[in-house]
């Protein structure tokens, strides 16, 4: 592996590019010094345009813990560099001391003790502090968000997405892109997007029937700032229609769709825009590979794999900036812009530790009104946890590890399937689970916990399926979701594989037996992407679940053996 | 001007180390493959290149999968789908007044690559195909 040095020289001197990163400005506060809200927002006024980018908000209004993968393995080019590096070779990486704020908002280890000394992160009222300070030093900042907003609570979920709408509005974007959004369906979509006060954004949102550009979607929008005309390009997430219910928006076909992003470019390259960035929910391996191949992006604003990094990665002359999820959150990335080229960046991953960064009254009263209608149901206490809960994590988290448990057994079933969202904060040790916290984990627009049977030559086909969704070498065959996660069975995975090698010794835990393809296992589920799935609603099962149990502690999942990492 | 899909391509080329999934003609194939496209060609040898084939990298829908394909200077341009029981989708011919592209939507019984054969004025034959992914799905982001 290259060092991070290396790296950036290179890239330096392939690019012409200047470039800093305001990552120094908080890695030297590890020395004993109490964090400051100055320290975290200091930043160095730099050229004439600032981009502000948070992305992968999933409904978090409040301050979260969220704790960072353990396991992200990359494939083929990927292996080996960012973001598919984690804990202490991250902290390396960075020269990031173990221990301080950035080990703890960054990498994975001694999460429980750091979350006690460092607090939640996030929240969107201490997000305005950020936004604000920002725009103080640059009125015309351009504030870009990524998408999947509208999408990952309880409020979000009983207001169809009406809470993260009516704060991110005061939090004035210039643009946004979509994921999740759209599990809104279609209409409910087309509503809110009609009275959107800003840019909604996607250049691969197509109409299906017609296979032409969607007319509520825009594929971009040019700005003028600093004296600068940008424009804004947006990128869906390419697999909406695979990874998620497609009959919920049936009108829309998405996908990668390079030939048109390079038309895109272009087409505003002739109009004269001097600065190309590209609001993108690709995921970040995709968007690597999108920036070797379309020619003319300068920047690549990245969400839908949750990555959170301190430097950009520069591919050629594109810099691409990875914001982290949840809120966690912001970067500001300052831009020289001189005779319609970028001539230098200087960039900061702002981590908003919410203890630290004062909220914005205004915004926090904002919040508390679209939660003050569903109090009672948000703050009920269904159980406690001995256990640190979180999702991330290419194999499983103890999150779906619980929710596997309780599938098994609320539904009596063999085996249990939970998908590899990355969405989700975490829940430490002692900590009571509320309501709240249950949708954090499971809120969606289609919860039905269906009971169905199997044989294991389905069971493996499925899991095959999703794993090479993961595991193929080219990002763009990646759907950027983890594996799904598995209760009740063992299984031994070669990730180097092709698709139906790579599984083996598929293991019936309760018995210890070897699946039998030919044998039928009850499997119990959730968030299927098939129209009429029948069961009760995850959150159902699962508080009932909690409620019996009191107390949850997960046991460390042994069950699943990776090959080839 | 528009930059092509092959000139981007061309273009990347430096940077970039992650390559399309490789396709080997002459193993990946199929036998009723390879005899469709010997009876389209007549047996005459076939380059690669100067055949633009447009697919999504992961079909939506295998049962109707939107694919373009233009070879300039073409007079004809055969489809095929490597991986379905009857490879051969469509043979578009083109008279000298039309552009020779074509758009279509073609069902795929699984993950295959689906390959273009274009026929030019002079007689010589060219093509080029691309891997689609045809699967289950359900479980990202």
């Amino acid at each position: 592996m290259i060092s991070r040095r290396d790296f950036l020289q290179a890239s330096m001197a392939a690019s012409a590019i200047v470039g800093a990163s305001g990552f120094g400005n908080w890695a030297r506060l590890a020395a004993g010094q109490r964090l400051t809200q100055d320290d975290l927002l200091k930043f160095d006024t730099f050229g004439n345009v600032s981009l502000i980018h948070i992305t992968d908000i999933h409904g978090q209004l409040k301050p979260i813990y969220f704790r960072e993968p353990e396991i992200n393995i990359g494939v083929g080019a990927a292996k080996g560099h960012v973001p598919h590096i984690t804990g202490a070779a991250f902290r390396k990486l960075y020269g990031i001391s173990d221990g301080s704020p950035e080990a703890y908002a960054l990498t994975y280890d001694d999460f429980t003790s750091l979350a006690k000394t460092y607090g939640r992160m996030g929240g969107l009222d201490r997000v305005a502090t950020v936004v604000n300070a920002i725009r103080a030093e640059r009125p015309d900042a351009l504030l870009l968000d990524g998408g999947d907003t509208w999408h990952g609570s309880y409020t979000c979920y009983h207001t169809a997405g009406q809470d993260m709408v009516n704060v991110m509005n005061a939090l004035k974007p210039d643009a946004m892109t979509f994921h999740w959004e759209f599990t809104l369906g279609s209409e409910r979509v087309q509503e809110i997007v009609d009275g959107l006060p800003f840019a909604a954004l996607g250049q691969n949102i197509f109409d299906k029937e017609w296979d032409e550009p969607a007319e509520t979607f825009a594929p971009y929008k040019m700005f003028e700032s600093g004296g600068v005309k940008i424009a804004v390009i947006g990128q869906a997430f390419p697999y909406m229609p695979i990874a998620n219910p497609g009959w919920m928006f049936p009108e829309y076909s998405f996908g990668i769709r390079e030939e048109h992003m390079q038309e895109t470019v272009d087409e505003v390259r002739a109009k004269g825009a001097e600065l190309v960035v590209l609001l993108s929910h690709n995921g970040f391996d995709v968007d690597k590979k999108m920036a070797g191949r379309v020619k003319g992006i300068d920047v690549i604003l990245s969400g839908h794999t949750h990555d959170a990094l301190p430097e950009p990665v520069l591919v050629g002359e594109t810099i691409i900036i990875a914001s982290g999820s949840n809120g966690k959150f912001v970067s500001r990335v300052d831009l020289d812009v001189r005779n319609g080229k970028m001539m230098g960046f200087r960039h900061k991953l702002i981590p908003v530790f919410a203890d630290v960064i004062a909220a914005d009254k205004g915004m926090t009263a904002l919040i508390d009104e679209q939660r003050a209608p569903y109090m009672d149901q948000l703050s009920e206490v269904i159980g406690r946890t001995d256990s640190l809960l979180y999702r991330r994590g290419n194999f499983n988290g103890t999150w779906d590890d619980l929710i596997c448990n309780a599938l098994i057994d609320e539904r009596e079933a063999d085996i249990a399937l939970s998908p590899g969202f990355r969405w989700g904060p975490s829940l430490v040790p002692g900590q009571d689970i509320t309501r709240e916290d249950l949708f954090n984990a499971v809120s969606m627009n289609y919860p039905a916990a269906y009971r169905s049977e199997m044989t294991g030559k389905t069971l493996k086909l499925i899991l095959e399926d999703v794993a090479d969704n993961l595991f193929n070498p080219d990002p763009y065959y990646q759907q950027g979701g983890d594996m799904v996660r598995v209760g009740g069975m063992g299984y031994t995975i070669d990730i180097n594989k092709p698709i139906g090698a790579r599984l083996s010794n598929m293991t019936l835990l309760k018995t210890g037996e070897a699946i039998d393809p030919n044998k039928t296992y009850v499997v119990a589920g959730w968030a299927s992407v098939n129209q009429g799935t029948k069961g009760p609603a995850i959150w159902d099962v699962v508080e009932s679940y909690i409620k019996r149990k009191g107390t949850v502690s997960v046991d460390p999942n042994k069950s699943v053996k990776v090959v080839g990492a | 001007m528009n930059l092509s899909r092959r000139q981007a391509l061309a273009f990347g080329g430096a940077v970039v180390t992650v390559s399309l999934i490789p396709i080997d003609f002459a193993k990946a194939a199929s036998d009723a493959t390879m005899a469709d496209i010997k009876s389209f060609t007549g047996g005459a040898s076939v380059a690669e290149g100067g055949i633009e084939l447009t697919t999504p990298e992961i079909a939506e829908n295998g049962n109707t999968v939107p694919i373009s394909v233009s070879a300039p200077g073409a007079v004809s341009i055969m489809i095929l789908a490597d991986g379905n029981p009857n490879p051969g989708v469509a043979t578009f011919h083109f008279s000298d007044m039309a552009e020779p592209s074509a758009a279509t939507r073609i069902r795929l019984a699984g993950t295959q690559n689906v390959i273009a054969v274009a026929k030019m004025a002079d007689g010589s034959f060219t093509q080029t195909s691309r891997s689609v992914k045809v699967t289950i799905g359900g479980c990202g982001g």
